[in-house]
């Protein structure tokens, strides 16, 4: 069987650069960081009092208010991202045959905030309170849900929840829908708005996260000797992903076609990656061999670096496993260093980066390296952005539960 | 102090999202209003809140109109 092929025509995002993909990739070009002090609630007695917290904006642009007020914030941001890739493509749905278009979006965690709340009504006030929204605007695949009866996307739909490697595998396997001719445009992603009290106590206590309180802007600092943990961030990427002949003939903004999609697990430790990497090197090995690519075409890695003691060695060398000589002459970085961990929409959000580097030839840095750790001595682009051409771009997730994912492009 | 049609009247703007105008005392919440169950059993909350009282779910089941909100309001403070 014939897979068909599968690129990129849209793309959407929030995250704590910006409420949209320009004003994001402009502050990853640049170096910024968008993370800061946590306002919304008090943070007195937690261990960690920032994280990346998206910017404001205008909900209604998108989304009747009455119909955001019954969603988690983490379902309105999801679909936020999923409407600006959908206006990004150009689809029109007076055009489409909906049962042909579908959705993906998941979360690594879900409606935190609405669960929180609700909990606190029940226990101040009995059942009887719970919003009868508590559960639809809460449970995970209600971001593909409601997509679907915004826009009638009649197609599969689902959300693939994998902690942090959730946005990559909801790409990954909406591509394969497509190659296999279950759909022909899916909307892919994640969102994320962990940044709340349990989200926060929660990481703290499994001492995940950077406690840099005097210096939030310089707490996400992959490959850095001075690293502790990383640094929790809210948002959502998604993308439509299209079938490559339809798309050319329609005359689509083609950004990348998806080459390739590797997974394995560690099947080592809930929350510590495996010594070594072999999980992670598995993984990338998996997506280069499905596509035919070989290590030394591709030009640029966005790493899943999360600025943890572990993580980032053990990826280092999962790097130099798969690549080799090549891995010191790629360009490899953490655009975690600037927007922070994303979580369950860490992937999608990455991948949209790696698409970004080679449509504009720009490897984004990662900031706040200062002194490489020993054993991490690649090009990690660090500090400042690096003008070179890529051709192919390989973007890696892991989350706990040792389970890895790996997304591959080709320029567009 | 506002009025108990009037209190009722804000409730289902709020809750519904509709024009203040849209809430005539025969309009159904369901056929003129474009709420649904979910939103009807919220709504009914609301104004549980709104008025301090209990609506037990076969009286709430009866609340369909806005008229009908007011009545019951009346009846049971």
């Amino acid at each position: 069987m014939t897979l068909r092929r599968v690129v990129v025509t849209g793309l959407g995002m929030l995250t704590p650069l910006g409420a949209d993909t320009a004003s994001s990739w402009e502050g990853i070009k640049a170096g910024k960081s968008g993370i800061g002090m946590i306002e919304h609630f008090d943070t007195e007695a937690f261990s960690t009092k920032f994280a990346g917290l998206v910017p404001e904006f205008d909900v209604s642009e998108y989304l009747p208010p009455k119909d955001a007020r019954k969603m988690d914030i983490f379902v309105q941001y999801g679909l936020v991202a999923a409407i600006q890739a959908f206006r990004d493509s150009g689809l029109d749905m007076e055009r489409e045959d909906p049962t042909r278009i579908g959705a993906a979006i998941g979360s690594g965690i879900g409606g935190l905030t609405n669960i929180e709340e609700n909990h606190r009504k029940m226990l101040d006030a009995g059942p009887r309170k719970l919003s009868p929204f508590f559960v639809p605007g809460t449970i995970i695949n209600m971001i593909a849900g409601n997509l679907a009866i915004m826009y009638g996307f009649k197609g599969p739909n689902f959300a693939t929840v994998t902690a942090c490697t959730t946005g990559t595998h909801n790409i990954g396997f909406a591509a394969q829908q497509i190659q296999l001719g279950q759909a022909d445009v899916m909307i892919a992603g994640g969102a994320e708005k962990g940044s709340t009290p349990l989200g926060m106590g929660g990481f703290s206590a499994a001492r995940a996260l950077s406690t840099r309180n005097d210096d939030p802007q310089g707490a996400s600092r992959p490959w850095d000797k001075e690293r502790d943990g990383f640094v929790l961030a809210d948002g959502a990427g998604a993308v439509v992903l299209e079938e490559y002949e339809r798309a050319k003939a329609r005359g689509a903004t083609i950004y990348a076609e998806l080459v390739g999609y590797g997974m394995s697990d560690d099947a080592y430790h809930i929350t510590a990656p495996a010594e070594g990497g072999a999980g992670a090197a598995q993984a990338m090995r998996n997506a280069l061999v499905g596509a035919g690519v070989s290590p030394e075409q591709v030009g640029y890695i966005n790493a899943h670096g999360t600025s943890t003691q572990a993580g980032d060695v053990a990826e280092a060398m999962a790097i130099k496993s798969v690549f080799g000589d090549h891995a010191y002459k790629l360009a490899v970085s953490s655009t975690k260093s600037m927007v922070g961990h994303l979580l369950g929409a860490a992937g999608a959000v990455e991948a949209i980066f790696s698409i970004l580097a080679m449509r504009d030839s720009v490897a984004p840095p990662t900031i706040n390296l200062e002194n490489p750790d020993e054993g991490c001595d690649l090009d990690f682009v660090a500090n400042q952005a690096q003008q070179r051409g890529i051709e192919y771009a390989l973007s890696n997730s892991f989350g706990f539960g040792g389970t890895n994912g790996t997304l591959l492009f080709k320029k567009g | 102090m506002s009025s108990i049609e009037e209190r009722v009247q804000k409730i289902i703007v709020e809750q519904l999202g509709v024009k203040p105008e849209d809430v005539k005392s025969e309009a159904s919440f369901v056929e003129d209003l474009g709420a649904d169950s979910l939103d009807t059993v919220e709504l009914v909350m609301a104004l549980e809140e709104e008025f301090e009282t209990e609506i037990p779910d076969e009286e709430a089941e009866k609340i369909s109109t806005v008229q009908a909100a007011v009545d019951y309001i009346k009846a049971h403070s």
